[in-house]
Parts: C-alpha cells; sequence; structure tokens
C-alpha cells in the first residue's frame, strides 16, 4: 500500500471522540436493537431492519464502515487490528450488527474477490454504505450440504439469464434488497461445471417469498420460488459454468463469518458467549448454586471453553495468513464454534434445573430461554454448513485423507440420480 | 507450538529437537526405564548448558534468554520434552529457580542457589503436596517452628518430582504468623527419602520426611506476606509448563497415528478413507488445534506476568488436561490392539499426559478454581 495508514492508536482516538461526541446511540438508548444471532423477535419487523440502515449510514458519513474493505469501494483500508479495537470501542453502542452477516461478511467479501468492476461498485459499496443489503441464494430443498447438486436453473437469453427454481434457508432475504444466486446453466456437464452466480433483486414480481418459522420462534429464514425471473447478463458473477469456484470463495467467507473469524464484521454483540443474554454464572446466583462445587465446575468450564473458542480463532486466523495453513481450517473454527456452545447449552441446562422448562412465579421467565435456547442447539452445528461437512473438510483438505465416495462425480448432471 | 517464533527461536527450538533425539531418544527413554533410572545427571547438565535452566533467571543473575522472552523459550523447550517424554526436571528445577527468583526482592539472597540450579549441578523440586491431600499449597499441615533464629520443620511431603534425585526442596510449610516457603538442603539432618512408584517411565517421584530439621531463618524465600505472591508465580509457571510438553505429547501422537491410518490397510483400503474415522481424526485435530492456542495465551501471560496470567493458566490447563488424554486414548484405539502393548510407544506419551493432568490441579480442580477467579 502507498499511503501511511493511520495508527491504531490514532484510530481509536478519533472513534472514540467521534462515539462520545454523540456518532452513535447508546446501546439500549435508542430503539431495543438485539445482538446478531439472537432469536428473539425483534429482528421479525423491518423497523429494526431500517434502523441497522441507518446505522451504518451513520458509520459511512463518519468514515468509521468497511473498516478493512478497500477505499475504491466505499471502505477505509485499514486492518483486522483497527477492527477489533472498534468493537471494543463500540460494545456500548448501537451498532448495525444485522448487516454483518451475510451482506458485508459473506456476499460483500465475495463480490469483493470475483466481481467486475461495476458490481463492486454497485453492491460493495452499496452494502459499505448502508444502501443495500445483500443475502445469499443457496440451498435448496433438495440438498443443503450438497450444494454443488442445485435443481435452480437459468437460461441465457439474449443479454438477460431467465431463472427458474427455488432456493430455501435465505437468512434475512425478506430484509435484503440483492442475492448472490447459485444457478444451473449447463445440464449436460457434470454437476460442478455446469453453475453460475448471479446477482438477483430479492423483491420481483416473478418471485414469490415466504418466511418460515423455526423451533425457538425465529422467523429469519425465507424460502423463494422463482417463476422467469429476468435478470442482466452483466449480474454474472465471474464466468458462466464456473459459479462454483465464486460459490467456493463464498463458501470460504461463511466459514470464516460464522466462525467468527471475519474481518469484514463490526462491532460486537454484548455477550460474546451466551446466545440467551444470560451468562452461565447468572444463571448459577439466579437458582441459588454459586457455591455448589459441581456448578462452579461447570461453570469454569464453559468459561474456559468459550476462552478457547476466542484463543483457536486467534490462532487459526494467524496460521491461514501466514499460509501455514490451508485455507480449509478455518473449518477448525466452524466445528469449535458448534460443538463450544453446544457443550454450554448442555451445562446450561443442567445448572438451571428445574427452572429451564417453566417461568418463574414472579413473572421473570428467563429461565425458559435456556430452555429455548437448548431447543435451538443443533442449529449451532447445522447453519453455515454442518458439523459432518466441516468434519470431511478438516480430514480431506487440512489432514489430506483419502476423499469420499461421490456417486455423481463426473456423471453428466442430468444422470443423477435423486430421491424423492 | 507457538505459530509465530522468531528465527532465533527456531533455531533454539531446532537445536533441542537435535540434543534431545540425539541423547534421549524413545529407545533411551525405555533403556532408564528399564535400569530404573530417572534422568542421568550427565543429560541434564548437558541440557543446563544449552540454557534450559538459565531462561527464568535475570541477566543480573548470570541468565538469559533467547528472545527477550525467557518463559516462551522456556515452553519451547518443554513442548519439545513432550515430543519425546524425554527425562529431566525441567519443570521441577525451573518451578524452584522461578520462587526464588520471586521471593529475592522480599527475602533473604539465594543467589547462590539460583547459580547452582541454573548450572546443572544442583537439583532441586517444589515440595507441596502431602499424604491424602490434594492441591492446596498456602495450608500446608508441615510446620515450620521458628526456634532461636532457625525454623523447624516437622511434616512430610510426598508427590515430588525428582524427590529421590533432588538436592534441595523448596517447601510450603506454615509458620506462626502463616504458610511460607523454605529452602531445605535434601541431605539436611532429619531428613528422610523415599522413592514411589511413578507412572511416567522416567519422571519419578518421592516422599520426603521432615522429622525436626533445622534451618536458618535465611532459608524462607521471600516472606510470610510474599508467600501466596510467590506460590502463585510457582504455580503458574508449573501448570504451564505441563500444558506446553503436553502439546509436544499430542502433537507427536496425532501425527504418527495419522501416518498410521494412511498405512494400515484394511477390506482393501486404509484406515483414513473410512468416514468415521476420518471424523474422529478432525475432531481430535481442532482440539489440538485449540490446545496450543490456549497454551500460547496462558505462556504469553506467564511470560508477561499479565495480570490475567492466572485465569489463562487455569483455561488451559482445564482444556488441555481435559482433551489430552481423550486424543492419546482415541489414538490408542485406531492402532487397535496394538496400541494396548508395551511395545508400542504410544503408552509412553498416555504416561506423561496423566502426570501432566493430574498433578499441579486436575482439570476439575483448575475449573473450580476459574469459578473463583471470575468472582463467582
Amino acid at each position: 500500500m502507498s499511503d501511511q495508514i493511520e495508527s491504531v492508536e490514532d484510530f481509536s482516538a478519533r472513534a472514540k471522540a467521534w462515539l462520545e461526541a454523540g456518532g452513535l446511540p447508546k446501546r439500549g438508548s435508542a430503539r431495543p436493537a438485539p445482538a446478531a444471532g439472537d432469536h428473539e423477535h425483534e429482528t421479525d419487523g423491518m423497523e429494526i431492519w431500517d434502523f441497522n440502515r441507518e446505522l451504518q449510514k451513520k458509520l459511512f458519513a463518519a468514515g468509521f464502515a468497511g473498516l478493512c474493505f478497500p477505499k475504491e469501494y466505499g471502505g477505509q483500508g485499514l486492518t483486522r487490528e483497527h477492527q477489533l479495537a472498534f468493537d471494543d470501542l463500540t460494545v456500548e453502542y448501537e451498532m448495525p450488527l444485522l448487516l454483518n452477516v451475510p451482506s458485508l461478511a459473506i456476499c460483500s467479501a465475495m463480490i469483493l474477490d470475483m466481481g467486475t468492476e461495476a458490481q463492486k461498485q454497485k453492491y460493495v459499496r452499496g452494502a459499505i454504505s448502508g444502501e443495500l443489503i445483500l443475502c445469499q441464494f443457496l440451498s435448496e430443498p433438495s440438498g443443503g450440504s450438497d450444494l454443488a447438486g442445485l435443481l435452480t436453473r437459468a437460461q441465457r437469453d439474449g443479454d438477460t439469464y431467465v431463472i427458474n427454481g427455488q432456493k430455501t434457508w435465505s437468512t434475512n432475504a425478506f430484509a435484503a434488497d440483492y442475492a448472490t444466486c447459485l444457478v444451473r446453466t449447463d445440464w449436460d456437464a457434470p454437476k460442478h461445471r455446469g453453475l453460475s452466480m448471479i446477482i438477483v433483486p430479492v423483491k420481483d414480481p416473478a418471485t414469490h417469498m415466504n418466511r418460515f418459522r423455526m423451533v425457538n420462534g425465529a422467523n429469519e429464514f425465507c424460502e423463494e420460488f422463482f417463476q422467469d425471473l429476468v435478470v442482466p447478463a452483466e449480474n454474472l458473477v465471474g464466468t458462466e459454468n464456473d459459479g462454483w469456484t465464486v460459490g467456493q470463495r463464498q463458501l470460504f467467507y461463511e466459514r470464516q463469518a460464522v466462525g467468527g473469524g471475519s474481518p469484514y464484521s463490526s462491532g460486537r454483540a454484548p455477550d460474546r458467549g451466551s446466545r440467551s443474554g444470560l451468562s452461565m454464572e447468572e444463571v448459577a446466583r439466579k437458582v441459588g448454586k454459586a457455591k455448589d462445587p459441581a456448578t462452579r465446575e461447570l461453570v469454569g468450564w464453559a468459561h474456559a471453553q468459550d476462552t478457547v473458542n476466542h484463543q483457536l480463532i486467534k490462532r487459526v486466523t494467524v496460521g491461514m495468513t501466514s499460509g501455514e495453513y490451508p485455507a480449509m481450517a478455518s473449518s477448525m473454527m466452524r466445528l469449535a464454534h458448534a460443538e463450544i456452545p453446544q457443550q454450554k447449552m448442555d451445562m446450561m441446562l443442567e445448572v438451571a434445573g428445574d427452572q429451564a422448562v417453566t417461568g418463574l412465579t414472579d413473572g421473570d421467565g428467563f429461565l425458559k430461554s435456556v430452555g429455548v435456547q437448548y431447543l435451538m442447539r443443533q442449529g449451532a452445528s447445522l447453519g453455515g454448513g454442518s458439523s459432518e461437512m466441516s468434519r470431511n473438510m478438516i480430514s480431506e483438505r487440512v489432514l489430506m485423507m483419502p476423499r469420499e465416495y461421490a456417486a455423481d462425480r463426473d456423471v453428466p448432471f442430468k444422470d443423477v440420480r435423486r430421491g424423492r | 507450538m507457538d505459530l509465530e517464533l522468531s528465527e532465533d527461536q527456531k533455531l533454539f527450538r531446532n537445536t533441542t529437537v537435535k540434543f534431545l533425539e540425539n541423547e534421549a531418544p524413545i529407545e533411551k527413554v525405555r533403556q532408564l526405564n528399564n535400569a530404573g533410572e530417572g534422568f542421568p545427571r550427565e543429560f541434564w547438565s548437558q541440557g543446563a548448558e544449552l540454557g534450559w535452566a538459565a531462561l527464568l533467571v535475570p541477566e543480573d543473575l548470570g541468565g538469559g534468554s533467547i528472545s527477550g522472552d525467557g518463559f516462551k523459550d522456556l515452553a519451547i523447550v518443554a513442548e519439545e520434552f513432550g515430543r519425546l517424554t524425554s527425562p529431566g526436571p525441567l519443570i521441577a528445577v525451573n518451578v524452584v529457580i522461578a520462587g526464588l527468583v520471586e521471593g529475592a526482592a522480599s527475602g533473604p539472597d539465594h543467589t547462590e542457589a539460583i547459580e547452582g540450579l541454573m548450572s546443572g549441578e544442583s537439583i532441586g523440586s517444589w515440595a507441596v503436596y502431602e499424604p491424602n491431600g490434594h492441591w492446596d499449597p498456602l495450608n500446608p499441615s508441615t510446620t515450620a517452628a521458628a526456634n532461636a533464629g532457625n525454623y523447624v520443620i516437622t511434616g512430610v511431603k510426598d508427590r515430588i518430582e525428582v524427590g529421590a534425585e533432588a538436592d534441595v526442596f523448596l517447601v510450603s510449610a506454615m509458620t506462626d504468623d502463616g504458610a511460607a516457603l523454605f529452602l531445605v538442603p535434601a541431605d539436611a539432618a532429619g531428613v528422610t527419602i523415599q522413592p514411589v512408584d511413578s507412572l511416567d517411565f522416567v519422571r519419578h517421584y518421592a516422599t520426603a520426611r521432615f522429622d525436626g530439621v533445622t534451618v536458618p531463618a535465611e532459608a524462607m524465600v521471600g516472606t510470610v506476606a510474599t508467600a501466596a505472591d510467590i506460590t502463585e508465580r510457582m504455580f503458574q509457571v508449573a501448570v504451564a509448563l505441563q500444558c506446553a510438553e503436553t502439546n509436544g505429547v499430542i502433537d507427536k501422537v496425532f501425527e504418527f497415528t495419522v501416518q498410521w491410518a494412511f498405512d494400515r490397510y484394511s477390506f482393501g483400503r486404509p484406515l483414513a478413507s473410512y468416514q468415521a474415522l476420518k471424523h474422529r481424526f478432525s475432531d481430535m485435530r481442532t482440539w489440538l488445534e485449540c490446545c496450543m492456542a490456549t497454551t500460547d495465551a496462558a505462556v504469553q501471560a506467564v511470560n508477561d506476568r499479565d495480570p490475567e496470567a492466572g485465569r489463562l493458566v487455569s483455561v488451559a490447563k482445564a482444556y488441555v488436561g481435559t482433551k489430552a488424554v481423550q486424543i492419546v486414548q482415541d489414538c490408542v484405539q485406531m492402532h487397535g490392539g496394538l496400541g494396548v502393548t508395551w511395545e508400542h510407544d504410544i503408552h509412553l506419551y498416555l504416561r506423561r499426559a496423566m502426570v501432566d493432568r493430574q498433578l499441579y490441579g486436575t482439570p476439575a480442580d483448575h475449573k473450580r478454581r476459574i469459578s473463583d477467579l471470575i468472582g463467582l
């Protein structure tokens, strides 16, 4: 880089001054904004999304948006250290956390990596400035883990593509403007070699969207049905039929983001460890078990594992940055990011005891959230790629063990067997 | 191992590796065990020449480090000890040195003792456990009664590393004013040493009885007022080094087990091609990375005397202690019946991982300590 970048110290001082002068509202002072990943119902409504856009616009106007994105596309061209410092400084303030995943950390990161100049200016700049929200159209009812086996088709027609099919598991698509959509453009080629990545508008008369509810009441996932959706051919990212390369890059950013190691995410949820907002210590105290040695052991173990999770991210990131570890090492972060919270949920349930399944008579139903969180336990090992797939990745791409037999390898996709 | 070693540290590590591979390969460890020996004194002296007991000693006392971060350098050596289940009182001696260095600011002078330990001529060990007791260094039953300018030490200490080879003990004992630490020669009148069976092949333990052992007042290390801080420092040094050593153990075991999985064929294909086994290897590889990461953080914190070092050391021990034996045992399983034979080297590694797990606080002890430290 030719210009000298601002030191982390100077940057922090500038950011701190801006925050103290009222750059962002203090957490809880404006309309309550739940932490990213929290499965309360506040994220269902558009108000919270509009609020996040406004926060992003404030950050952008003040020069604090897209810290690690290049300046050419609306970012600040700074380093991960700057971002981490900013995360520390903004813990007490409202931040547009909902825009991190997937809009900034996955979709914008991928377009920055693989898009055309025009696409970067429109979508990356759009996302950083708060004007646009991006999401992913990847998984389909016929397969999530076998992503490359997707069935949504895109037919080239002059200078457009016409898209038919369906997508599911589209996180927060209801609030998004554009989606990175992986489609099939060649049915004669084997599965991986007939795909294309196309940026599509989310809201279009040709697209019907449903939202569906999860076991914990969350309503963030969408499914979409495309009936002759027409998009300009210039929305193709990368080359036609080489969409798998683009998709794999996007999955890399997803693994990185879900594992907690993305430099493109900004801000930190108030309680890093607990999705219910309650720490193990709080649960232990409230049920009167703080002095019980068995409970103290569980609380200590939960704390240890949370700490290790963060330490792992730091170490694997160093390894991947230096090149000592392959890109797929990010799967280790993904795996730990499932195992560790799940063990903690198990321990929370244990400590909370009988109060985990009913509300308290004084109206404080907080422990119900321990029980509800436990209902969603497996989400941690499913969302953003299953733990089983992570284990395949680590064994095959990090340990270089022989790959699984594939019944569809090198078979023209139209001839591949499908289930019901 | 730290992914960000300097060139000097890498060189130091390579020198250490070559020395250990030449002087104490696994075959040698087995020979020592067959002969009932712990470690050759000559081997330890050579190690001392390489700086193994100088890394925690300040320069003004003749010590020195490779990188300026003496504790990080020592952790490099400890990890290599794990990789070959090496003999030698690396941890025991450095824990005593850490205590003596820590006590120097507040208590009597122990420069000569430090120099003796640093040169390899003198072997020291912390005598802190007591029969039927658990990890409780500030509540010893062993007493140190003040008497005419001396202290008289009475009690029994057990589970003393290199207890039968030590020249000097750093004894945790209770005075009238509170717990304190005393440097006691192993050959002082009234000291009786009894070697005990040890699980590790070459890390031997002993019990020491102190029957009215008289030591001068200057034998105290630090003061009663500073004893807790000195003890905490020694504890952190011991535990962080255990974690570093354990990482060498599991890194080596995992490496040869992966190789085994590639080489061993069953039903016409290698073990490494079976998904159920691949998935277990993935889990182990992830936990191994976690063990390295948390030990890096603990070692750095102890090196820097970070206020968080106490917590980070317990986080590391809780995690590494829990996962390491699980990793080794699953690696035993991967080897089939061979994994539980005397002839296979894997049990040497399991033994070392076990002693590092169980002493200086078990994972459960450290998990409870974390609760204490975070204010529950």
